[in-house]
């Protein structure tokens, strides 16, 4: 039987690769956007999973609004991208320090 | 509670929803020729929206009347007077931005319509009793605020600034909906109210790292220690009066925001969190007066500063009493008055081409060159390093009082003395433009809307502020109330 911790477990996998995959990545900012999308999807898995184990629509509602926002936020961190990409030319991500810190 | 009483109570936000989109729409088909009037047209709706919540504030609105819709949203008194902050700090980045993008020939419409979608987002922020409208408030504000800091195209600095932000604000948001999803499992409800029920019989591990991990995100919001890291680079990349934006409203609204979700939503186990944010405080303060010792540019050094000031309100918040509310909000007022000031200052500061200064060694002698802008600059310093004839140093002394009542004398004493180490950056600049050798490269004449909110500003901060405290205090006193009456 496959109880509500399994899901937490699972997602709360998900979350750690998705932050990990923000600060371990030093690569692409291609890969940042896949990470942020990671730690999203890992939350809707545990929004949904609560919700089907708490017998209650709220969780499910939550999930529907992260995932429309989500769509919103990649397409805002797509246009930055193009700006960013246009200015530099390039997307790599020890490039990213014009200024220090 | 009928369909149309909540309709009554959310309409401030109504108003700036169909405001933003008309303009979008008036944006979209008459191009950038239209942006004079744009700003024109979105400076009336914000003092429109003001003028509406403005009653509800003096009245100290509060209990059942104010829910609207089953719980989700509360127009209290509190919220209220941070969406009062709020509009007016959103109205003073609309009167500047016309002279400082019209310099780069780009003062594009989508400038105000952005900054009133931001706002909207704000006033859901502060607004919001529960987790879903939290987001939705939260996300508005930030998605509207990433692309404003990458406004300036021609500038790759800004649009550093904004991919910066981007990333830092998208994992910050990502790490408080984790624990929003901890907290929606182990209490079973999003709404604020029955959050606190569920806390009140004790609390499992889970909820536990759920307030964790969402008081993280929101210090990220916050810029509070030690996930401020991001605020240097975007405050110095961002255009100027975005800069201003970004270290007032927003401000504002996620410390408000931070409030209720600890006073009412966690507000029945205080514990868990009173330590969280004493921790912050503190390490805000130190942090934010030693980073700004080293700094060459003025835009990174407001923004230490405003970590620091961050550290100071939530000074306010870790006593969780009404007094420390109170006093918070107070602080709050005071400081985007500052704030907006001295960014309003920085904007005047250009070289005879007209190009933006930003080195604090162009503004060495300035008392000479531009002695009236030198003298305001040097007001705004002192108030906000807190020296006594000045209206900053009201604000410090009603949060250190709330936190010696609560019964926290070692935080206020910890504050006060990293204050101290505070003050010598900010008189460090009134030195340079007081005792340096004339650099001589400001020049030019300023705006007059520059002028005018310099001086509003500054008459705030001289000791003719003090005239404000009673009223101030009175109106800070009803917003707590409203807050604890919640929780």
């Amino acid at each position: 039987m496959i109880g509500v911790e399994h899901y937490v477990v699972v997602s709360s996998i998900l979350f750690v690769l998705g932050v990990l995959g923000i600060f371990l990545n030093r690569k692409n900012i291609i890969v940042i956007l896949m990470a942020i999308e990671l730690i999203l999807l890992a939350v809707n898995l545990n929004l949904v999973a609560f919700s089907a184990f708490l017998n209650d629509l709220t969780g499910q509602v939550f999930a529907m609004f992260v995932l429309t926002v989500a769509a919103g936020e990649a397409a805002i961190g797509l246009a930055i991208l193009v700006i960013y990409y246009r200015s530099r030319g390039t997307i790599a991500v020890d490039d990213v320090n014009r200024m220090k810190g | 509670m009928d369909f149309s009483h909540s309709l009554s109570l959310i309409l401030p936000e109504i108003v700036l929803s169909v405001a933003g989109l008309v303009l979008l729409l008036v944006a979209a088909w008459g191009g950038d020729k239209t942006s004079r009037a744009i700003t024109i047209a979105s400076c009336v709706v914000l003092a429109a929206c003001f003028a509406i919540v403005a009653p509800s504030v003096c009245a100290a609105a509060m209990g059942p009347d104010t829910v609207a819709f089953g719980g989700q949203f509360t127009a209290d008194a509190f919220a209220g007077i941070a969406k009062l902050m709020i509009f007016a700090a959103a109205g003073a980045a609309l009167v500047i931005a016309p002279a400082f993008f019209g310099r780069y020939g780009i003062m594009r419409a989508e400038y105000p319509v952005l900054i009133l979608f931001s706002t909207l987002g704000m006033a859901i922020m502060v607004s919001a009793t529960d987790l879903m409208t939290l987001y939705i408030g939260l996300e508005l504000q930030s998605l509207a605020a990433y692309v404003l800091a990458s406004f300036l195209r021609t500038d790759d600095r800004s649009a550093e600034a904004g991919l910066k932000y981007f990333v830092l604000g998208a994992l910050a948001s990502g790490i408080l909906l984790f624990g929003m999803s901890l907290v929606y499992g182990f209490t079973g409800t999003t709404d604020f109210g029955g959050i606190r029920a569920a806390l009140s019989g004790g609390m499992a591990t889970g909820a536990l790292f759920g307030i964790v991990f969402v008081l993280a995100g929101l210090a990220f919001k916050i810029s509070a220690v030690p996930f401020h890291m991001w605020t240097p680079d975007v405050y110095e990349g961002a255009p100027t009066p975005v800069t201003a934006f970004f270290a007032s409203a927003p401000k504002v609204a996620a410390i408000a925001l931070t409030a209720r979700v600890a006073l009412d939503a966690f507000g029945a186990q205080a514990g868990a969190w009173q330590q969280v944010v004493i921790f912050a405080a503190l390490a805000s303060i130190v942090v934010g007066a030693l980073g700004a010792i080293g700094q060459a540019n003025v835009k990174r050094l407001l923004a230490y500063s405003s970590i620091n000031n961050v550290g100071f309100i939530l000074i306010g918040l870790a006593t969780g009493t009404a007094e420390g509310v109170s006093a918070m909000l107070v602080y709050l007022a005071i400081y985007v008055a500052m704030t907006v000031g001295s960014f309003v200052a920085v904007l005047m500061l250009r070289n005879a081409e007209g190009e933006a200064l930003e080195a604090i060694s162009d503004m060495a002698g300035l008392s000479r060159t531009k002695p009236l802008l030198a003298l305001c600059l040097a007001m705004l310093m002192f108030s906000l390093a807190g020296i006594p004839p000045l209206f900053g140093f009201w604000g410090k002394f009603v949060v250190f009082q709330a936190a010696v009542q609560a019964d926290m004398v070692a935080l206020a004493a910890i504050g006060i003395a990293a204050s101290v180490i505070g003050a010598f950056y900010y008189i460090k600049i009134v030195k340079i433009m007081y005792f340096d050798e004339p650099a001589n490269v400001v020049q030019g004449r300023s705006d007059w809307a520059h002028w005018a909110l310099l001086a509003i500003s500054t008459a705030a901060m001289s000791p003719l502020g003090y005239l404000l405290t009673p009223w101030l205090g009175e109106l800070a006193d009803g917003a707590a109330a409203a807050l604890f009456l919640a929780a």
